[in-house]
């Protein structure tokens, strides 16, 4: 069995207005990726996360951020940089955020060497309401983004 | 002038003005203490009005992603018992071990990544990990164990796919489900592992003095069905939920509160699980809780991580009993017909009792529903919590006040969906 070298985790709640974002990007993306990229949808649970980092060599995140910058506004986060600002992903009582998720892989040496985490603000999050326009333009943008992204970066070789 | 102090937290701690707590003191007294619940189910209660009776499972599965398999199973309770179909054995333990993995995979979630570290000193789990990666990597090989429970039998890990009204869309069959045999008997190994750790930490006197109302059977630790009964008397059928429990509108609140009618504040989950149906655990439960200086009724919140960490051994043992005991039904679900008329099914979630109702024409359209979560249930007794021990430690600073107030509401690992330092405090003096 192999496990796929590079992954793109797109998280989210879809019920969630922008809160979708991640899921959205995923949804683009699918069939658009080079080979050996594996495309994970990851609804409201984070660190199932950590199931998906496992074993990858990089890996790409998406998910909804709340900063205070405008709706639409992309962020990148490369882990190698540092920690991520937890505070800005969804998190709750009762689950961990996306910021955690990646902190408690590195925590727990499972970080995959190279991991991006995109972040695209969110402005509306009612139940129900879908993606906002702004946020709805970003997807497109957070899509070439990754896509960019994995062509650029070096494909490894080898199973 | 009297020095007035607001600790609040937001919704996602990010969406102005959706605050999910709210604790006022004016010179050292509790003004008031609110708490706003995540209200998704008043979203999915109008988004059922209009469709079929078949699906509910699919769609109240989206409500949360830690126990989806509570919402489904509460909706196909009800929707049975309204159209009179009672499923096989085989269905009803395929169901029973379903849940069992939701319970592994919740449970490991809050045990030790959201309530441990409030215990040992930590901020987060991120922080615990640095100085105990092997203890964080127990308890993420515990749910992931019961990921793999609930990825084999409910098809999809968040928001299991195959459950419907009359059964499954397939039924695995004996071979696949011993596929789960070691892990779950490793995960077993470190439940009781998980018993000793949390049966060592220190927690504070505490004493809760509501009704506490649970599920039971009579065949086990009532997981997927039962009557609702209390400790002090209540013992009734799901149809009768309504004429012993309402909700309430509370002044200067948008949230629903549940009561029990002419009795009032109740508490469901763990402690109210335990204090009911301890003597239906498995022995290997009941040993590790003996062990643990557990005693039925435990009315301290702060040790319901240890009633979780028991759980978490009955739910590995359990859900192996059932894997040892299933014979792979001849079909994966009965057939259902529409019958008008109101349904209501109840199951015991990680964190309490769930209450579904829904009212269906004779063409199986569903004209009502009404869905009670645990934690709008128990929002009386966290607040009542709340009161008190605010009340009590009004001279904290402010950070030690919140990060008490954070660990007073974790104890009933509730349903609110807001930041991991969940309270911002805000000091407002007129």
């Amino acid at each position: 069995m192999s496990t796929p070298r590079r992954v793109v985790l797109g998280v989210g709640n879809a019920d969630r207005g922008d809160d979708g974002a991640g899921l959205a990007v995923a949804a683009r993306l699918a069939g658009r990726v080079p080979a050996g990229v594996a495309v994970v949808a990851c609804e409201q649970e984070p660190t199932r996360l950590l199931d998906a980092l496992a074993g990858a060599s990089s890996a790409l995140v998406v998910d909804a951020v709340v900063s205070g910058a405008e709706p639409g506004t992309l962020h990148r986060f490369d882990a190698g940089d540092g920690p991520l600002p937890v505070r800005v992903f969804r998190s709750s009582t009762h689950a961990l955020g996306v910021g955690e998720a990646v902190e408690l892989a590195r925590a727990l040496d499972r970080l995959p060497a190279r991991t991006l985490v995109l972040g695209i603000e969110g402005g509306a999050f009612e139940a129900g309401s879908g993606l906002s326009a702004a946020v709805r333009a970003a997807v497109e943008r957070a899509a070439d983004v990754v896509l960019a992204e994995l062509e650029e970066e070096p494909c490894t070789s080898g199973r | 002038m009297p020095e007035r102090r607001t600790i609040r937290t937001d919704y996602l701690a990010r969406v102005e003005g959706e605050g999910a707590m709210t604790v006022r003191l004016a010179d050292g007294r509790v003004e008031h203490v609110e708490l706003r619940i995540f209200e998704p189910p008043r979203f999915f209660e109008a988004l059922l009005r209009g469709r079929s009776f078949r699906e509910p499972p699919d769609i109240t599965a989206r409500i949360c992603g830690i126990c989806p398999v509570a919402y489904q199973t509460s909706a196909v309770n009800a929707l049975e018992r309204l159209c009179g179909v009672e499923v096989p054995g085989p269905i009803r333990l395929l169901r029973r071990l379903l849940y069992c993995g939701e319970w592994i995979e919740s449970h490991a979630l809050h045990v030790y990544l959201l309530h441990a570290p409030d215990f040992l000193g930590y901020p987060g789990a991120v922080e615990l990990a640095r100085d105990a990666p092997a203890t964080v990597e127990r308890g993420l090989a515990l749910k992931k164990t019961g990921n793999a429970v609930m990825a084999l039998i409910g098809g999809r890990e968040i928001h299991p796919v195959n459950v419907r009204v009359g059964g499954f869309y397939r039924a695995p069959t004996r071979s696949e489900l011993r596929t789960l045999i070691d892990p779950l008997e490793r995960a077993r190994e470190a439940a009781l592992e998980t018993v000793r750790w949390v049966s060592g930490f220190d927690f504070p006197e505490r004493e809760v003095e509501c009704e506490l109302v649970a599920l039971s059977a009579p065949d086990g630790y009532a997981i997927e069905d039962g009557r609702i009964r209390s400790d002090r008397g209540l013992d009734v059928a799901p149809a009768e939920y309504d004429e012993h429990f309402e909700e309430e509108h509370v002044e200067r609140s948008t949230a629903l509160h549940s009561r029990l009618r002419e009795r009032g504040t109740y508490l469901c989950g763990p402690l109210a699980r335990f204090a009911l149906n301890h003597e239906r655990l498995s022995p290997l439960a009941l040993e590790s809780a003996r062990e643990a200086g557990l005693e039925a009724p435990c009315r301290n919140p702060f040790r319901s991580i240890v009633v979780r960490a028991v759980e978490l051994v009955y739910a590995c043992d359990e859900a192996l009993r059932l894997i040892d005991a299933y014979e792979q039904p001849d079909a994966p679900a009965v057939p259902v017909a529409p019958a008008a008329g109101t349904g209501h099914g109840v199951s015991e979630a990680p964190r309490g009792l769930l209450y579904h109702r829904y009212r269906v024409d004779a063409d199986g359209t569903i004209v009502d529903a009404k869905i009670v979560p645990p934690t709008a249930q128990n929002q009386r007794a966290i607040e009542d919590d709340l009161r008190d021990v605010v009340g009590r430690n009004a001279h904290l600073a402010d950070e030690q006040l919140r990060d008490l107030c954070e660990l007073t509401i974790r104890n009933y690992d509730p349903c609110i969906s807001c930041a991991t330092h969940f309270l911002d405090l805000q000091v407002v003096r007129r």
